[in-house]
Protein backbone atom coordinates (compact mmCIF):
# COMPACT_ATOMS: atom_id res chain seq x y z
CA UNK A 1 0.00 0.00 0.00
CA UNK A 2 2.75 2.31 0.67
CA UNK A 3 4.25 1.71 -2.69
CA UNK A 4 1.33 2.90 -4.46
CA UNK A 5 1.16 5.96 -2.25
CA UNK A 6 4.87 6.71 -3.15
CA UNK A 7 4.25 6.01 -6.82
CA UNK A 8 1.05 9.18 -6.45
CA UNK A 9 2.77 10.83 -4.26
CA UNK A 10 5.74 11.09 -7.05
CA UNK A 11 3.39 11.50 -10.11
CA UNK A 12 1.20 14.25 -7.79
CA UNK A 13 4.67 16.51 -6.71
CA UNK A 14 6.69 15.74 -10.23
CA UNK A 15 4.05 16.99 -12.86
CA UNK A 16 3.44 20.06 -10.67
CA UNK A 17 7.21 20.95 -10.75
CA UNK A 18 7.34 20.50 -14.14
CA UNK A 19 4.26 22.46 -14.52
CA UNK A 20 5.97 25.04 -12.39
CA UNK A 21 9.33 24.75 -14.79
CA UNK A 22 7.96 24.75 -17.91
CA UNK A 23 7.69 27.91 -20.21
CA UNK A 24 4.59 27.03 -22.37
CA UNK A 25 1.67 27.97 -20.30
CA UNK A 26 -0.68 25.29 -21.72
CA UNK A 27 1.70 22.77 -21.35
CA UNK A 28 1.51 23.96 -17.85
CA UNK A 29 -1.76 23.86 -17.35
CA UNK A 30 -2.50 20.49 -18.77
CA UNK A 31 -0.06 19.14 -16.28
CA UNK A 32 -1.39 20.50 -13.92
CA UNK A 33 -4.99 18.96 -14.36
CA UNK A 34 -2.95 15.72 -14.06
CA UNK A 35 -1.11 16.73 -10.80
CA UNK A 36 -4.70 16.73 -9.59
CA UNK A 37 -6.14 14.01 -10.76
CA UNK A 38 -3.06 12.08 -8.59
CA UNK A 39 -4.64 13.96 -5.95
CA UNK A 40 -7.60 12.27 -6.75
CA UNK A 41 -5.77 9.39 -6.89
CA UNK A 42 -4.72 9.60 -3.21
CA UNK A 43 -8.06 9.78 -2.16
CA UNK A 44 -9.23 7.10 -3.98
CA UNK A 45 -6.01 4.99 -2.29
CA UNK A 46 -7.39 6.48 1.37
CA UNK A 47 -11.05 4.71 0.43
CA UNK A 48 -12.79 8.02 -0.42
CA UNK A 49 -14.26 7.48 -3.51
CA UNK A 50 -16.65 10.42 -3.22
CA UNK A 51 -14.30 12.96 -2.41
CA UNK A 52 -12.02 11.50 -5.56
CA UNK A 53 -14.86 11.45 -8.25
CA UNK A 54 -15.51 15.14 -7.00
CA UNK A 55 -12.07 15.88 -7.19
CA UNK A 56 -12.22 14.82 -10.77
CA UNK A 57 -15.12 16.48 -11.77
CA UNK A 58 -14.24 19.59 -10.39
CA UNK A 59 -10.52 20.18 -10.76
CA UNK A 60 -10.03 18.10 -14.03
CA UNK A 61 -13.57 19.27 -15.71
CA UNK A 62 -14.00 22.51 -14.42
CA UNK A 63 -10.77 24.11 -12.80
CA UNK A 64 -8.63 23.18 -15.81
CA UNK A 65 -11.09 25.24 -18.11
CA UNK A 66 -11.14 28.42 -16.17
CA UNK A 67 -7.26 28.40 -16.15
CA UNK A 68 -7.13 27.54 -19.67
CA UNK A 69 -9.47 29.99 -20.30
CA UNK A 70 -7.64 32.74 -18.82
CA UNK A 71 -4.57 31.64 -20.06
CA UNK A 72 -5.94 32.30 -23.76
CA UNK A 73 -8.18 35.03 -22.64
CA UNK A 74 -6.09 37.18 -20.85
CA UNK A 75 -2.31 36.88 -22.33
CA UNK A 76 -1.85 38.74 -25.92
CA UNK A 77 1.57 38.58 -26.29
CA UNK A 78 4.86 37.05 -25.03
CA UNK A 79 6.56 40.08 -24.25
CA UNK A 80 3.38 41.54 -21.83
CA UNK A 81 4.64 41.44 -18.56
CA UNK A 82 3.32 43.54 -15.90
CA UNK A 83 6.66 43.07 -13.66
CA UNK A 84 9.38 41.78 -16.39
CA UNK A 85 10.99 38.22 -16.10
CA UNK A 86 14.07 37.57 -14.10
CA UNK A 87 13.71 40.67 -12.16
CA UNK A 88 14.14 40.86 -8.25
CA UNK A 89 10.89 42.59 -8.07
CA UNK A 90 9.19 39.29 -9.60
CA UNK A 91 11.66 37.14 -7.36
CA UNK A 92 10.50 39.54 -3.79
CA UNK A 93 6.96 39.50 -4.90
CA UNK A 94 6.50 35.46 -5.99
CA UNK A 95 8.63 34.58 -2.54
CA UNK A 96 5.77 36.73 -0.54
CA UNK A 97 2.89 35.55 -2.49
CA UNK A 98 4.34 31.70 -1.92
CA UNK A 99 5.52 32.33 1.81
CA UNK A 100 2.10 33.98 2.61
CA UNK A 101 0.25 30.68 1.53
CA UNK A 102 2.80 28.33 2.44
CA UNK A 103 2.43 30.37 6.09
CA UNK A 104 -0.90 29.80 6.12
CA UNK A 105 -1.56 25.99 5.33
CA UNK A 106 1.21 25.19 7.69
CA UNK A 107 -0.86 26.74 10.14
CA UNK A 108 -3.50 25.05 10.07
CA UNK A 109 -2.43 21.91 9.54
CA UNK A 110 -0.27 21.95 12.39
CA UNK A 111 -3.07 23.80 14.77
CA UNK A 112 -5.89 20.86 13.65
CA UNK A 113 -6.23 18.72 16.35
CA UNK A 114 -7.59 15.39 14.36
CA UNK A 115 -9.99 13.06 15.92
CA UNK A 116 -9.01 9.20 16.60
CA UNK A 117 -9.67 7.10 13.36
CA UNK A 118 -12.35 5.16 13.40
CA UNK A 119 -11.05 1.27 13.93
CA UNK A 120 -13.14 0.35 10.99
CA UNK A 121 -13.97 2.00 7.48
CA UNK A 122 -17.10 4.21 8.10
CA UNK A 123 -20.46 3.36 5.38
CA UNK A 124 -21.01 6.87 3.64
CA UNK A 125 -24.37 6.81 2.49
CA UNK A 126 -25.04 9.80 0.27
CA UNK A 127 -27.66 10.81 3.11
CA UNK A 128 -25.42 11.21 5.30
CA UNK A 129 -23.20 13.12 3.00
CA UNK A 130 -25.37 15.49 2.23
CA UNK A 131 -26.42 16.40 5.65
CA UNK A 132 -22.60 16.68 6.92
CA UNK A 133 -22.07 18.84 3.92
CA UNK A 134 -25.13 20.92 4.41
CA UNK A 135 -25.22 21.05 8.40
CA UNK A 136 -21.67 21.16 9.68
CA UNK A 137 -19.78 22.30 6.58
CA UNK A 138 -22.46 24.55 4.95
CA UNK A 139 -20.45 27.58 5.48
CA UNK A 140 -17.23 25.91 3.83
CA UNK A 141 -19.41 24.89 0.85
CA UNK A 142 -21.08 28.36 0.74
CA UNK A 143 -17.27 30.17 0.76
CA UNK A 144 -16.30 27.50 -2.45
CA UNK A 145 -19.58 28.64 -4.16
CA UNK A 146 -18.90 32.38 -3.41
CA UNK A 147 -15.14 31.95 -4.59
CA UNK A 148 -16.15 30.05 -8.03
CA UNK A 149 -18.70 32.33 -8.73
CA UNK A 150 -15.97 35.61 -8.31
CA UNK A 151 -13.90 33.29 -10.67
CA UNK A 152 -16.52 32.65 -13.24
CA UNK A 153 -17.31 37.00 -13.24
CA UNK A 154 -13.59 37.95 -13.22
CA UNK A 155 -13.12 35.88 -16.39
CA UNK A 156 -16.61 37.33 -17.81
CA UNK A 157 -15.11 40.88 -17.11
CA UNK A 158 -11.62 39.72 -18.81
CA UNK A 159 -13.01 38.20 -21.91
CA UNK A 160 -15.63 41.60 -21.94
CA UNK A 161 -12.52 44.16 -22.12
CA UNK A 162 -11.12 42.58 -24.15
CA UNK A 163 -13.21 42.47 -26.94
CA UNK A 164 -13.85 46.10 -26.91
CA UNK A 165 -9.99 46.55 -27.24
CA UNK A 166 -10.29 44.38 -30.22
CA UNK A 167 -13.21 46.19 -31.86
CA UNK A 168 -12.09 50.01 -31.41
CA UNK A 169 -8.59 48.49 -32.92
CA UNK A 170 -10.57 47.33 -35.70
CA UNK A 171 -13.07 50.60 -35.95
CA UNK B 1 11.03 -46.22 -21.29
CA UNK B 2 8.51 -47.64 -19.60
CA UNK B 3 9.25 -45.44 -16.20
CA UNK B 4 8.49 -42.49 -18.60
CA UNK B 5 5.41 -43.78 -20.17
CA UNK B 6 4.08 -44.60 -16.66
CA UNK B 7 5.06 -41.04 -15.62
CA UNK B 8 3.27 -39.84 -17.86
CA UNK B 9 -0.25 -41.69 -18.17
CA UNK B 10 0.27 -40.89 -14.16
CA UNK B 11 0.39 -37.13 -14.91
CA UNK B 12 -2.44 -37.42 -17.45
CA UNK B 13 -4.54 -39.21 -15.04
CA UNK B 14 -4.13 -37.08 -12.40
CA UNK B 15 -4.87 -33.79 -14.66
CA UNK B 16 -7.81 -35.69 -15.92
CA UNK B 17 -8.64 -36.61 -12.59
CA UNK B 18 -7.91 -32.68 -11.39
CA UNK B 19 -10.20 -31.50 -14.86
CA UNK B 20 -13.34 -33.67 -13.82
CA UNK B 21 -13.18 -32.59 -10.21
CA UNK B 22 -12.95 -28.78 -11.69
CA UNK B 23 -16.05 -30.26 -13.55
CA UNK B 24 -18.07 -31.55 -10.83
CA UNK B 25 -17.29 -28.48 -8.81
CA UNK B 26 -18.58 -26.23 -11.85
CA UNK B 27 -21.38 -28.35 -11.80
CA UNK B 28 -22.19 -27.57 -7.94
CA UNK B 29 -21.52 -23.86 -8.46
CA UNK B 30 -24.57 -23.40 -10.92
CA UNK B 31 -27.19 -25.60 -8.88
CA UNK B 32 -27.80 -23.44 -6.15
CA UNK B 33 -28.47 -20.51 -8.23
CA UNK B 34 -30.89 -21.90 -10.93
CA UNK B 35 -33.75 -21.78 -8.55
CA UNK B 36 -33.79 -17.82 -8.96
CA UNK B 37 -32.12 -17.14 -12.66
CA UNK B 38 -32.84 -18.96 -15.60
CA UNK B 39 -29.71 -20.72 -17.77
CA UNK B 40 -29.81 -17.70 -20.00
CA UNK B 41 -29.52 -15.25 -17.43
CA UNK B 42 -26.05 -16.76 -15.90
CA UNK B 43 -24.83 -17.85 -19.47
CA UNK B 44 -22.32 -15.16 -19.83
CA UNK B 45 -21.34 -15.32 -15.98
CA UNK B 46 -20.90 -19.20 -16.21
CA UNK B 47 -18.91 -18.45 -19.75
CA UNK B 48 -16.15 -16.11 -17.81
CA UNK B 49 -16.09 -18.70 -14.74
CA UNK B 50 -15.23 -21.54 -17.14
CA UNK B 51 -12.97 -19.58 -18.01
CA UNK B 52 -11.01 -18.27 -15.14
CA UNK B 53 -12.41 -21.35 -12.67
CA UNK B 54 -9.06 -22.92 -12.74
CA UNK B 55 -7.00 -19.79 -12.12
CA UNK B 56 -5.80 -19.43 -8.15
CA UNK B 57 -7.43 -17.00 -5.70
CA UNK B 58 -6.05 -13.67 -6.35
CA UNK B 59 -5.51 -14.22 -10.28
CA UNK B 60 -9.23 -15.11 -10.92
CA UNK B 61 -10.08 -11.23 -9.74
CA UNK B 62 -7.57 -10.11 -12.23
CA UNK B 63 -8.48 -12.51 -14.96
CA UNK B 64 -12.38 -11.51 -14.57
CA UNK B 65 -11.49 -8.18 -15.31
CA UNK B 66 -9.49 -8.26 -18.27
CA UNK B 67 -12.20 -10.49 -19.37
CA UNK B 68 -14.73 -7.50 -18.68
CA UNK B 69 -12.49 -5.10 -20.60
CA UNK B 70 -11.95 -7.09 -23.67
CA UNK B 71 -15.83 -8.16 -23.58
CA UNK B 72 -16.69 -4.15 -23.22
CA UNK B 73 -14.11 -3.35 -25.65
CA UNK B 74 -15.32 -6.26 -28.68
CA UNK B 75 -19.15 -5.46 -27.49
CA UNK B 76 -19.46 -1.91 -28.39
CA UNK B 77 -16.03 -1.87 -30.98
CA UNK B 78 -18.49 -3.99 -33.15
CA UNK B 79 -22.06 -1.53 -31.90
CA UNK B 80 -20.02 1.24 -33.37
CA UNK B 81 -18.83 -0.03 -36.16
CA UNK B 82 -22.91 -1.15 -37.15
CA UNK B 83 -23.80 2.04 -35.67
CA UNK B 84 -22.07 3.68 -38.04
CA UNK B 85 -23.61 1.77 -41.27
CA UNK B 86 -27.11 1.77 -39.39
CA UNK B 87 -27.04 6.19 -39.16
CA UNK B 88 -25.86 5.58 -43.04
CA UNK B 89 -28.74 3.56 -44.13
CA UNK B 90 -31.41 5.19 -42.00
CA UNK B 91 -30.11 8.74 -43.06
CA UNK B 92 -30.31 7.28 -46.48
CA UNK B 93 -33.51 5.91 -46.45
CA UNK B 94 -35.21 9.07 -44.35
CA UNK B 95 -33.89 11.00 -47.51
CA UNK B 96 -35.37 8.50 -49.98
CA UNK B 97 -31.58 7.05 -51.03
CA UNK B 98 -30.80 3.33 -50.85
CA UNK B 99 -27.33 4.26 -48.66
CA UNK B 100 -24.49 2.13 -48.41
CA UNK B 101 -25.39 -0.91 -50.57
CA UNK B 102 -22.02 -2.12 -52.57
CA UNK B 103 -19.83 -3.51 -49.69
CA UNK B 104 -21.05 -7.37 -49.45
CA UNK B 105 -25.15 -7.67 -48.62
CA UNK B 106 -26.67 -4.95 -48.24
CA UNK B 107 -24.11 -3.16 -47.40
CA UNK B 108 -22.65 -5.31 -44.36
CA UNK B 109 -18.67 -5.18 -45.11
CA UNK B 110 -19.02 -1.29 -45.23
CA UNK B 111 -17.52 -0.56 -42.05
CA UNK B 112 -14.72 -2.76 -42.01
CA UNK B 113 -13.77 -1.37 -45.70
CA UNK B 114 -14.30 2.12 -43.59
CA UNK B 115 -11.64 0.98 -41.22
CA UNK B 116 -8.93 -0.45 -43.25
CA UNK B 117 -9.62 2.89 -45.84
CA UNK B 118 -8.83 5.24 -42.93
CA UNK B 119 -5.73 2.89 -41.71
CA UNK B 120 -4.13 3.00 -44.61
CA UNK B 121 -4.40 7.07 -45.36
CA UNK B 122 -1.72 9.41 -44.71
CA UNK B 123 -1.63 10.88 -41.44
CA UNK B 124 -0.86 14.35 -41.76
CA UNK B 125 0.54 16.10 -39.27
CA UNK B 126 1.30 20.16 -39.55
CA UNK B 127 4.82 21.10 -39.53
CA UNK B 128 3.93 23.41 -36.62
CA UNK B 129 1.64 21.30 -34.47
CA UNK B 130 2.43 20.68 -30.97
CA UNK B 131 3.30 16.90 -32.12
CA UNK B 132 2.59 15.21 -28.54
CA UNK B 133 -0.39 16.83 -28.04
CA UNK B 134 -1.58 16.47 -31.34
CA UNK B 135 -0.91 12.86 -31.05
CA UNK B 136 -2.07 12.90 -27.60
CA UNK B 137 -5.93 14.17 -28.04
CA UNK B 138 -7.26 11.46 -30.14
CA UNK B 139 -5.62 8.74 -27.51
CA UNK B 140 -6.84 10.64 -24.70
CA UNK B 141 -10.47 11.01 -25.98
CA UNK B 142 -11.00 7.55 -26.55
CA UNK B 143 -9.74 6.21 -23.36
CA UNK B 144 -11.86 8.66 -21.55
CA UNK B 145 -14.94 8.11 -23.64
CA UNK B 146 -14.50 3.85 -22.61
CA UNK B 147 -13.78 4.48 -19.00
CA UNK B 148 -17.65 5.16 -18.84
CA UNK B 149 -18.39 2.37 -19.45
CA UNK B 150 -17.32 0.44 -16.45
CA UNK B 151 -19.91 1.08 -13.94
CA UNK B 152 -23.20 0.57 -15.93
CA UNK B 153 -24.89 -2.39 -15.30
CA UNK B 154 -25.28 -4.39 -18.41
CA UNK B 155 -27.88 -7.15 -16.72
CA UNK B 156 -28.45 -8.92 -13.66
CA UNK B 157 -25.03 -9.64 -13.16
CA UNK B 158 -23.17 -7.91 -15.58
CA UNK B 159 -21.95 -5.42 -13.73
CA UNK B 160 -17.51 -3.88 -14.52
CA UNK B 161 -17.16 -2.62 -11.05
CA UNK B 162 -19.36 -1.90 -8.21
CA UNK B 163 -18.39 1.39 -6.78
CA UNK B 164 -20.65 3.14 -4.58
CA UNK B 165 -20.02 6.45 -6.00
CA UNK B 166 -20.46 5.26 -9.39
CA UNK B 167 -22.97 7.53 -11.30
CA UNK B 168 -20.24 10.51 -10.29
CA UNK B 169 -17.28 8.40 -11.47
CA UNK B 170 -19.34 8.47 -14.65
CA UNK B 171 -19.73 11.79 -15.03
CA UNK B 172 -16.28 12.61 -14.06
CA UNK B 173 -14.57 9.99 -16.84
CA UNK B 174 -17.36 12.54 -19.16
CA UNK B 175 -16.05 15.55 -17.70
CA UNK B 176 -12.43 14.99 -18.44
CA UNK B 177 -13.17 14.38 -22.25
CA UNK B 178 -13.02 18.40 -22.65
CA UNK B 179 -9.91 18.66 -21.83
CA UNK B 180 -8.97 16.14 -25.13
CA UNK B 181 -10.95 18.33 -26.97
CA UNK B 182 -9.18 21.46 -26.39
CA UNK B 183 -5.78 19.10 -26.54
CA UNK B 184 -6.56 18.49 -30.09
CA UNK B 185 -7.92 22.12 -31.05
CA UNK B 186 -4.50 23.86 -29.75
CA UNK B 187 -2.01 21.60 -30.86
CA UNK B 188 -3.16 21.74 -34.24
CA UNK B 189 -1.79 24.84 -34.85
CA UNK B 190 -4.84 26.33 -36.70
CA UNK B 191 -6.74 29.63 -36.14
CA UNK B 192 -10.17 26.96 -37.04
CA UNK B 193 -9.07 24.74 -34.82
CA UNK B 194 -8.71 26.80 -31.81
CA UNK B 195 -11.88 29.01 -32.48
CA UNK B 196 -14.07 25.74 -32.85
CA UNK B 197 -12.27 24.54 -29.81
CA UNK B 198 -13.46 26.98 -27.53
CA UNK B 199 -16.63 27.23 -29.00
CA UNK B 200 -16.71 23.01 -28.31
CA UNK B 201 -15.86 23.45 -25.08
CA UNK B 202 -18.26 26.62 -24.49
CA UNK B 203 -20.69 24.08 -25.45
CA UNK B 204 -19.44 21.52 -23.75
CA UNK B 205 -19.80 22.97 -20.32
CA UNK B 206 -23.29 24.84 -20.80
CA UNK B 207 -24.84 21.25 -21.35
CA UNK B 208 -22.60 19.61 -18.52
CA UNK B 209 -24.69 21.34 -16.48
CA UNK B 210 -28.59 20.58 -17.26
CA UNK B 211 -26.46 16.78 -17.83
CA UNK B 212 -25.44 17.21 -14.12
CA UNK B 213 -28.80 18.67 -12.59
CA UNK B 214 -30.97 16.45 -14.30
CA UNK B 215 -29.92 13.17 -12.38
CA UNK B 216 -29.47 14.27 -8.96
CA UNK B 217 -33.52 13.99 -8.65
CA UNK B 218 -32.31 10.17 -9.04
CA UNK B 219 -29.99 10.16 -6.86
CA UNK B 220 -32.21 12.19 -3.93
CA UNK B 221 -35.00 9.38 -4.89
CA UNK B 222 -32.97 6.73 -4.80
CA UNK B 223 -31.05 7.88 -1.61
CA UNK B 224 -27.83 6.55 -3.44
CA UNK B 225 -24.73 7.12 -6.24
CA UNK B 226 -24.58 3.13 -6.80
CA UNK B 227 -25.90 2.25 -10.49
CA UNK B 228 -26.81 -1.47 -9.50
CA UNK B 229 -28.71 0.02 -6.34
CA UNK B 230 -30.89 2.75 -8.60
CA UNK B 231 -31.34 -0.29 -10.75
CA UNK B 232 -32.94 -2.28 -8.20
CA UNK B 233 -34.81 0.65 -6.80
CA UNK B 234 -36.57 0.56 -9.92
CA UNK B 235 -37.82 -3.32 -9.66
CA UNK B 236 -41.27 -4.58 -9.45
CA UNK B 237 -44.57 -3.35 -11.30
CA UNK B 238 -47.40 -1.05 -9.47
CA UNK B 239 -50.75 -3.10 -10.05
CA UNK B 240 -48.60 -6.38 -11.61
CA UNK B 241 -48.15 -3.96 -15.00
CA UNK B 242 -47.19 -0.35 -14.76
CA UNK B 243 -43.36 -0.89 -13.88
CA UNK B 244 -41.37 1.53 -11.31
CA UNK B 245 -39.45 3.12 -13.95
CA UNK B 246 -38.26 6.61 -13.00
CA UNK B 247 -39.16 7.97 -16.51
CA UNK B 248 -42.80 6.79 -15.37
CA UNK B 249 -43.20 9.58 -12.79
CA UNK B 250 -43.65 13.59 -13.97
CA UNK B 251 -39.80 14.40 -12.39
CA UNK B 252 -38.39 11.57 -13.98
CA UNK B 253 -39.96 12.23 -17.04
CA UNK B 254 -38.77 15.82 -17.26
CA UNK B 255 -35.47 14.66 -15.98
CA UNK B 256 -35.04 12.16 -18.90
CA UNK B 257 -36.17 14.18 -21.30
CA UNK B 258 -33.39 16.95 -20.33
CA UNK B 259 -30.77 14.55 -19.74
CA UNK B 260 -31.26 13.47 -23.22
CA UNK B 261 -30.83 16.99 -24.62
CA UNK B 262 -27.74 17.95 -22.97
CA UNK B 263 -26.71 13.89 -24.08
CA UNK B 264 -27.36 15.06 -27.50
CA UNK B 265 -25.34 17.75 -27.32
CA UNK B 266 -22.44 16.60 -24.67
CA UNK B 267 -21.93 13.59 -27.74
CA UNK B 268 -22.03 16.82 -30.45
CA UNK B 269 -24.59 15.06 -32.33
CA UNK B 270 -26.88 16.73 -34.45
CA UNK B 271 -28.41 19.11 -33.70
CA UNK B 272 -25.98 20.17 -31.59
CA UNK B 273 -23.03 19.36 -34.12
CA UNK B 274 -21.62 22.96 -33.95
CA UNK B 275 -18.26 21.80 -33.25
CA UNK B 276 -17.75 20.07 -36.15
CA UNK B 277 -19.94 22.39 -38.28
CA UNK B 278 -18.78 21.51 -41.66
CA UNK B 279 -20.19 24.59 -43.17
CA UNK B 280 -18.74 27.23 -41.25
CA UNK B 281 -15.04 26.31 -39.04
CA UNK B 282 -14.49 23.45 -41.43
CA UNK B 283 -14.60 20.61 -39.23
CA UNK B 284 -13.60 22.34 -36.31
CA UNK B 285 -11.21 21.03 -34.10
CA UNK B 286 -11.17 18.15 -36.32
CA UNK B 287 -9.55 20.15 -39.44
CA UNK B 288 -5.96 19.07 -38.62
CA UNK B 289 -6.55 15.75 -38.26
CA UNK B 290 -7.14 12.54 -40.91
CA UNK B 291 -6.28 8.86 -41.80
CA UNK B 292 -6.87 6.75 -38.21
CA UNK B 293 -6.53 9.33 -35.98
CA UNK B 294 -9.74 11.11 -37.42
CA UNK B 295 -11.50 7.85 -36.92
CA UNK B 296 -10.74 8.14 -33.70
CA UNK B 297 -12.35 10.88 -32.93
CA UNK B 298 -15.40 9.57 -34.57
CA UNK B 299 -15.18 6.45 -32.28
CA UNK B 300 -14.84 8.46 -28.93
CA UNK B 301 -18.13 10.50 -29.98
CA UNK B 302 -20.05 7.10 -30.68
CA UNK B 303 -19.05 5.79 -27.49
CA UNK B 304 -20.16 8.76 -25.82
CA UNK B 305 -23.09 8.36 -27.37
CA UNK B 306 -23.32 4.26 -26.09
CA UNK B 307 -22.05 5.27 -22.48
CA UNK B 308 -24.39 8.17 -22.27
CA UNK B 309 -27.72 6.54 -23.57
CA UNK B 310 -26.53 3.45 -21.38
CA UNK B 311 -26.57 5.95 -18.48
CA UNK B 312 -30.00 7.01 -19.41
CA UNK B 313 -31.43 4.05 -19.42
CA UNK B 314 -29.86 3.16 -16.09
CA UNK B 315 -30.87 5.89 -14.36
CA UNK B 316 -34.73 6.44 -15.85
CA UNK B 317 -35.63 3.38 -17.79
CA UNK B 318 -35.28 0.88 -14.89
CA UNK B 319 -31.54 -0.46 -16.79
CA UNK B 320 -32.38 -4.00 -17.05
CA UNK B 321 -35.29 -4.66 -15.76
CA UNK B 322 -38.16 -6.49 -18.06
CA UNK B 323 -41.17 -3.95 -18.65
CA UNK B 324 -43.87 -6.48 -17.99
CA UNK B 325 -43.64 -9.40 -15.24
CA UNK B 326 -44.29 -12.26 -17.72
CA UNK B 327 -41.36 -11.00 -20.25
CA UNK B 328 -38.82 -11.88 -17.05
CA UNK B 329 -38.17 -15.19 -18.99
CA UNK B 330 -35.88 -12.73 -21.74
CA UNK B 331 -32.53 -12.76 -20.32
CA UNK B 332 -31.37 -8.71 -18.38
CA UNK B 333 -28.55 -8.12 -20.74
CA UNK B 334 -31.33 -8.28 -23.65
CA UNK B 335 -33.46 -6.00 -22.30
CA UNK B 336 -31.00 -3.38 -21.87
CA UNK B 337 -29.78 -4.25 -25.15
CA UNK B 338 -33.11 -3.52 -26.43
CA UNK B 339 -33.52 -0.17 -25.02
CA UNK B 340 -30.17 1.15 -25.42
CA UNK B 341 -30.59 0.24 -29.11
CA UNK B 342 -34.25 2.12 -28.99
CA UNK B 343 -32.32 5.30 -27.76
CA UNK B 344 -29.90 5.29 -30.25
CA UNK B 345 -32.00 4.86 -32.64
CA UNK B 346 -34.08 8.46 -31.60
CA UNK B 347 -30.74 9.92 -31.60
CA UNK B 348 -30.22 8.44 -35.06
CA UNK B 349 -33.63 9.71 -35.58
CA UNK B 350 -32.89 13.66 -34.40
CA UNK B 351 -30.38 14.25 -36.78
CA UNK B 352 -32.37 13.20 -39.76
CA UNK B 353 -35.00 15.64 -38.19
CA UNK B 354 -33.98 19.06 -36.84
CA UNK B 355 -31.86 21.62 -38.65
CA UNK B 356 -28.46 22.22 -36.43
CA UNK B 357 -28.88 25.09 -34.03
CA UNK B 358 -26.76 28.47 -34.12
CA UNK B 359 -24.59 29.34 -31.34
CA UNK B 360 -26.43 31.83 -29.57
CA UNK B 361 -29.60 29.75 -30.00
CA UNK B 362 -27.49 26.94 -28.58
CA UNK B 363 -26.23 28.50 -25.17
CA UNK B 364 -29.84 30.30 -24.60
CA UNK B 365 -31.06 27.47 -24.25
CA UNK B 366 -29.27 25.98 -21.94
CA UNK B 367 -28.71 28.40 -20.05
CA UNK B 368 -32.05 30.22 -19.96
CA UNK B 369 -34.19 26.58 -20.47
CA UNK B 370 -32.67 23.82 -19.46
CA UNK B 371 -30.83 25.17 -16.07
CA UNK B 372 -33.68 26.77 -14.59
CA UNK B 373 -36.00 23.78 -15.87
CA UNK B 374 -33.78 21.35 -13.91
CA UNK B 375 -33.76 23.76 -10.78
CA UNK B 376 -37.52 23.64 -10.99
CA UNK B 377 -37.27 19.59 -11.57
CA UNK B 378 -35.29 19.47 -8.41
CA UNK B 379 -37.88 20.98 -6.58
CA UNK B 380 -40.58 18.65 -7.98
CA UNK B 381 -38.57 15.53 -6.82
CA UNK B 382 -38.25 16.73 -3.39
CA UNK B 383 -42.18 17.56 -3.24
CA UNK B 384 -42.45 13.81 -4.87
CA UNK B 385 -40.01 12.33 -2.07
CA UNK B 386 -41.99 14.22 0.62
CA UNK B 387 -45.59 13.65 -0.52
CA UNK B 388 -44.53 9.44 -0.62
CA UNK B 389 -47.09 8.06 1.62
CA UNK B 390 -50.53 10.04 0.98
CA UNK B 391 -53.22 7.26 -0.27
CA UNK B 392 -56.50 7.71 -2.40
CA UNK B 393 -57.52 10.93 -3.68
CA UNK B 394 -54.52 12.66 -1.98
CA UNK B 395 -52.48 10.17 -4.95
CA UNK B 396 -54.27 12.29 -7.73
CA UNK B 397 -53.47 15.31 -6.05
CA UNK B 398 -49.76 14.66 -5.73
CA UNK B 399 -49.60 13.45 -9.39
CA UNK B 400 -51.37 17.11 -10.24
CA UNK B 401 -49.34 19.21 -8.27
CA UNK B 402 -46.22 17.54 -9.87
CA UNK B 403 -47.45 17.34 -13.12
CA UNK B 404 -47.94 21.24 -13.01
CA UNK B 405 -44.76 21.89 -11.97
CA UNK B 406 -43.59 19.90 -14.52
CA UNK B 407 -45.25 21.28 -17.45
CA UNK B 408 -46.10 25.00 -16.30
CA UNK B 409 -42.35 25.97 -16.28
CA UNK B 410 -42.01 24.49 -19.54
CA UNK B 411 -44.81 26.09 -21.37
CA UNK B 412 -43.66 29.40 -19.67
CA UNK B 413 -40.13 29.53 -20.49
CA UNK B 414 -40.46 28.05 -23.41
CA UNK B 415 -43.35 30.85 -24.71
CA UNK B 416 -40.34 33.44 -23.88
CA UNK B 417 -37.47 32.05 -24.86
CA UNK B 418 -36.58 34.11 -27.95
CA UNK B 419 -38.53 36.70 -26.69
CA UNK B 420 -36.94 39.90 -28.08
CA UNK B 421 -33.87 38.04 -29.54
CA UNK B 422 -35.68 35.92 -32.62
CA UNK B 423 -36.80 36.01 -35.49
CA UNK B 424 -33.04 37.81 -36.03
CA UNK B 425 -31.86 40.20 -39.44
CA UNK B 426 -29.27 38.76 -40.99
CA UNK B 427 -28.08 41.86 -42.26
CA UNK B 428 -24.47 40.19 -44.05
CA UNK B 429 -25.78 37.25 -45.15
Amino acid sequence: MIFVLTIIAFLTLATAAVALALRNLIHSALLLTVSWSGIAAFYLWAGAEFVAFAQILIYVGAISMVVLFAVLLTRRSRDDFAIAPESVGRAVSALIAGGAVLGVLFGAVVSTRLPDPPTSAPVVTVRRLGLQLMSPHAAALLVVGALLTVALLGAVVLAATARRDATEDAG
Amino acid sequence: MLQMTLALSASACRSLLAGASYLVELAKAWRPAASSDSLLERAPVMLRDAVTGFLPEPWRWFANSLIAIVAILAVFGLLFAYLTLAERKILGRIQNRPGPNRTGWFGLLQPFADGVKALTKEDIVPANADRVLHFLAPVALVALSLLGFAVIPFGRQLVPIELNAAVLYFFAAGAATELAVFMAGWASHNKYSLLAAMRALAQLISYELPLLLSFVPVVMLAGTLSTTEIVAAQGGWKWGFIPHWYVLTPWGFAGFAIFMVAALAESNRSPFDLPEAESELIAGHLTEYSGFKYALFFMAEYFGMCALSGMAVTLFLGGWQAPLPFLEFIPSYAWFAAKLLALLLGFIWIRATFPRLRMDQLTRLAWKFLVPLALINLGTAAFWSLTHDWAGPLQLARWGVAAVLVVGPFVIMGRTLSAGVAPRKYRYA
